[in-house]
């Protein structure tokens, strides 16, 4: 039924939506292209790149492998929700800025939503822990280190010498 | 009020310089909230979006294409196919002379399919999803074709043809001879002979795939490109007089682009489809690439086999130099080649005081997908050949690679030191960056776990790996006529605006197109500097636009240049308006210019702070109050000033392939430890260090970004990265799941230094960086020959994963030249 319409309701960044969408829609799609939110990218299509993670009812999910139905009933945070539009950044984005933790910017708002993940889930993650935890998430420009770094230091758990 | 027009006045500093500091990036603001455009973020109105029908075969003649079904359905706009291209505009034009020069490329598929995912139909739909349903109703009827996959194969007499109309497959052949290599031959104490070396096809794949929004408004003729094309006036070369357009009418925009490597620079066949599909329609064309396209259908990275190498090498460690034939495979189309077979002799001796080098190159054609300039274009290739070539000097004759190293290395005192061809190194210490390397993983330490490794008997084996690699950076376009004698280039530069606006407001605008190179930040600190205020009061345009005015025709990012072409634009700039400025300040202020200092955005008469003008009085003289200044004041400033930067070339010799042919030679030497497990073959990063040096940085923690970046890019290609073809030319690695990028596991924690040593060429001392010159795949497989050592084992593959590995420490090793490498002796 790729064709066939759903009512749906879903909350995202403490909005509560009401949308009819088609049942094949992806719910990247619904955010970027219905809600407006582009914060949330693409990258690969196939759940391995992670530019699209949000977190849906306190988890990271990627939001190109699930329907937009498939976000009714539930709570869906993005990128836009870590800070006001016209405010200062969070603690976890001025450490990404402070480290040189984004280049392009591309992979950084599914990046965000991963490290933020994390940082719920875990209290302070070691080096080890950040990696393991952003390994469903591919940057193809900072190497990994300094995105790391800025992890660990939001975490307060970056060594010294490093910070 | 005195008349005077100041030119270049330099007024002494009078606030701490913001060049050199590690200033936090401007353009994350926006980027990490997501707030950044790209360019699937543009939407128009009317809009509709393209799919493209794709071959499935590697070689097929195309008989017919039926697109009546796709048509029926309701909200299918427009439908295009290869032979409708092939009407409507003219075939791009070629860099490649004779014979290659010959093949006839549109921007879809003309009666044969040349690859895997070569484009032969495209459909405009009023949504992505009825585009792509209605593109499977598309009906293809293909007849199959020989076809050839392997770059020396297709070189042979009585292979299938690529192009038929070239008559060869070998689209470019030139010889590379500086110096006596036949002489060194003879004359040397051994003589190294590797049969065969391999450098394989990657993609740095950035993250954001191939996209753009064209619209052809027909009523002014304007085609708007708003895309993630990273070199648009190159884009314009083909396309417009492929569209029969005006340059001028061809307009490229684009703001946040999500990496491109050079691999985006070659997408101009794509945006002349959605022109087409647009004009067609009568509404803006967009496309989005899925990955799976991009890995099949954009462009990959040049594969090199590289065959009958010698080399010359003296009792104490004198290497004279090397003969080798390279042969690169550069896929279906020529496009951006064969610009690969003279970008490599930038480098031609590597870091090495080489002195008798010869070359035979051949770009050849094969049935696979086109290539692109990505990420060490050509020169990672050919470095990684050198550096293999100096490993295997060295376990072969018995040297420490170190001390070879050390023995061959160009000297700090040599610099600038001219190639045997006719290039020159500006700057360098390439001994002190290996001691450096050496020093930050400790070497000392890691020979003594190797050595306790192999007496335990652990089934462990630890190596040790040197890459020392060239980022040569700021081409001179003249070496393009080493490779087609006809094309007018020579020579390079950059443009960009600066303008203090209506209120003394500070603004640049770039002709470059960055792609996550902190361009925003490096600019403002320059232009920040020379008007002495603050980089935030600098406002540097986002992206790039024609519409503004600031290009020329290599504008762009790409090769290692921004930090010289860009920087020297925007310096440029921002010096005619300081000039402006204490032109307008000398007159109203009644001073000579001696008398005058530019303090935080006020210029004032020293001693007499009140005769001061603010950037904004000043700005209102001239745009708003011009009656209250001497004529001849008023006419000569503007406030507004576009500069274009140019690199001092001259043109090179195209008969003799020799000439200055790159600006600044950027360097990188890394060390790399590895473990590998003998029974499982998997090779582990145990220690990596990377040392740097690009002239002075102008933002410390930009260059480390930057380093960080490409060492993880050669990492990834050394380990796990690999475009492959079955023998049907079917790619086995059309998804992320098959094509494995590196995530954060899989990457060392690496450490990083930096040596300046100043460009003497360039306005800030600074040299073009960021390409890094693949030295991790130098350093990797330096490593696994260094693990491997006593076995006989020889590393003759760049990619290296774990089942290679694992044959090369498990099967029996041949004898002769059959077991990679041979050593005849005097």
């Amino acid at each position: 039924m790729p064709d066939s319409a759903h009512p749906i309701s879903v909350t995202v960044n403490g909005e509560r939506h009401e949308h009819v969408v088609l049942g094949r829609q992806l719910l990247v799609h619904y955010l970027r292209e219905v809600l407006g939110l582009k914060g949330t990218h693409i990258g690969c299509d196939s759940g391995n790149c992670g530019a699209c993670t949000v977190i849906c009812d306190g988890k990271a999910i990627k939001s190109c492998m699930q329907l937009a139905v498939q976000a009714d009933g539930r709570e869906v945070e993005t990128v836009e929700s870590l800070s006001e539009p016209l405010g200062p950044p969070n603690a976890l984005q001025a450490s990404f800025n402070r480290h040189h933790a984004l280049q392009c910017g591309y992979c950084t708002p599914g990046m965000l939503m991963s490290a933020t993940a994390l940082l719920t889930e875990q209290e302070a993650p070691g080096e080890d822990e950040v990696r393991r935890g952003l390994k469903g998430n591919i940057c193809r420009c900072t190497g990994y280190v300094n995105i790391v770094r800025a992890v660990q230091d939001a975490a307060g758990t970056l060594p010294e010498q490093s910070a | 009020m005195s008349a005077t027009r100041i030119t270049t006045w330099r007024p002494p500093q009078t606030r701490p310089a913001s060049v050199g500091r590690s200033v936090p990036r401007k353009e994350d603001g926006r980027l990490l909230k997501g707030q950044g455009t790209f360019a699937d973020d543009v939407w128009m109105h009317r809009m509709g979006h393209v799919h493209f029908v794709r071959s499935p075969y590697a070689h097929a003649r195309i008989v017919e294409i039926d697109v009546s079904k796709a048509l029926a359905l309701d909200g299918v706009y427009a439908t295009l196919t290869g032979e409708e291209a092939r009407q409507l505009t003219d075939r791009y034009t070629q860099i490649a002379p004779e014979p290659g020069g010959s093949a006839k490329d549109w921007c879809m598929a003309v009666e044969e399919a040349r690859y895997q995912g070569e484009p032969v139909a495209a459909v405009l739909a009023e949504s992505r999803e009825l585009a792509r349903d209605a593109a499977a109703l598309v009906e293809v009827a293909y007849e199959r074709l020989p076809h050839v996959l392997d770059a020396v194969q297709a070189a042979q007499e009585g292979q299938p043809l690529v192009h038929t109309e070239v008559g060869s497959n070998v689209g470019w052949h030139g010889v590379y001879d500086f110096g006596d290599v036949d002489w060194a031959l003879e004359r040397a104490d051994h003589v190294v002979r590797i049969p065969r070396l391999h450098f394989h096809r990657f993609s740095s794949t950035p993250l954001e795939c191939n996209a753009a929004v064209v619209n052809w408004d027909v009523g002014t003729g304007e085609v708007h490109v708003d895309s993630n094309n990273q070199m648009p006036q190159f884009a314009a070369l083909f396309m417009a007089p492929a569209l029969g357009v005006r340059t001028d009418q061809l307009r490229f925009s684009s703001q946040d682009i999500g990496g491109a490597f050079g691999l985006k620079l070659t997408s101009y066949t794509y945006l002349t489809a959605l022109a087409l599909l647009s004009r067609k329609a009568g509404r803006p064309a967009k496309w989005t690439e899925y990955r799976a396209e991009h890995l099949v259908g954009s462009c990959h990275g040049n594969e090199r086999t590289f065959e009958e190498i010698e080399v010359p090498v003296m009792a104490d460690g004198e290497i004279l130099g090397f003969k080798a034939k390279a042969y690169d495979d550069v896929g279906a189309f020529m496009r951006y080649e064969p610009l690969g077979g003279v970008i490599f002799s930038q480098v031609l001796p590597g870091c090495y005081r080489f002195k008798h080098l010869q070359v035979d190159y051949r770009s050849v054609v094969t049935n696979k997908t086109p290539v692109g300039p990505n990420r060490g274009y050509s020169r990672l290739q050919h470095l990684w050949m050198v550096e293999r070539i100096v490993d295997l000097v060295a376990s072969e004759l018995g040297f420490d690679p170190v001390e070879l190293r050390k023995r061959n290395y160009i000297r700090r005192e040599e610099f600038p030191y001219t190639t045997p061809n006719g290039c020159v190194y500006d700057s360098g210490d390439y001994h002190a960056m290996l001691d450096r390397a050496l020093e930050l993983v400790d070497a000392p330490r890691w020979r003594a776990a190797q050595a306790s490794a192999a007496a335990e008997g652990s089934g462990k084996r630890i190596g040790i790996g040197i890459g020392s690699t060239l980022d040569s950076g700021t081409s001179n376009f003249g070496q393009a006529r080493i490779i087609n004698k006809n094309l007018p280039f020579s020579g390079n530069g950059e443009a960009a605006i600066c303008r203090l606006d209506l209120q003394g407001e500070v603004s640049v605008a770039l002709g470059t197109v960055p792609q996550g190179q902190s361009h925003e930040t490096t600019t403002a600190q320059v232009v920040a500097d020379v008007l002495g205020i603050s980089p935030d009061e600098v406002l540097v345009r986002p992206g790039a636009d024609s519409a503004r005015n600031a290009y020329v025709a290599f504008s762009g990012t790409y090769a290692s240049q921004f930090a010289v072409t860009g920087i020297g634009a925007a310096l440029g700039a921002a010096q005619r308006v300081r000039d402006d400025l204490f032109t307008v300040a000398a007159a109203v202020l009644e001073a000579t210019p001696e008398e005058l200092v530019l303090i935080d955005g006020t210029i004032s008469v020293d001693g007499d702070e009140d005769r001061a003008l603010t950037f904004a009085e000043i700005a209102n003289y001239v745009y708003a109050n011009q009656g209250a200044l001497p004529p001849e004041v008023a006419d000569a400033v503007t406030l507004n000033h576009r500069h274009v930067y140019r690199a001092p070339f001259t043109v090179p010799d195209w008969k003799s392939k020799s000439g200055s042919l790159t600006l600044t030679y950027a360097s990188q030497i890394h060390v790399c430890v590895v473990e590998v497990d003998d029974e499982t073959g998997q090779t582990t990063i145990l220690d990596y260090a990377a040392v740097d040096e690009c002239g002075t940085p102008i933002n410390p923690q930009v260059v480390e970004g930057q380093v960080h970046g490409a060492a993880a890019h050669g990492v990834a290609a050394a380990l796990q990265e690999t475009l492959e073809y079955d023998e049907d030319g079917q790619l086995l690695n059309g998804t992320f799941w098959d094509y494995h990028v590196v995530s954060a596991p899989d990457t060392p924690m690496f450490k990083t230094d930096n040596l300046p040593c100043p460009s003497p060429f360039t306005p800030t001392g600074s040299k073009g960086m960021g390409e890094g010159g693949g030295a991790p795949l130098h350093a990797v497989c330096s490593a696994l020959q260094d693990a491997l050592r006593g076995s006989g084992a020889v590393v003759t593959d760049s990619h290296n994963p774990t089942e290679r590995v694992w044959r090369l420490v498990n099967e029996p090793v041949a004898d002769g030249a059959a077991r990679g490498v041979e050593v005849r002796s005097r």
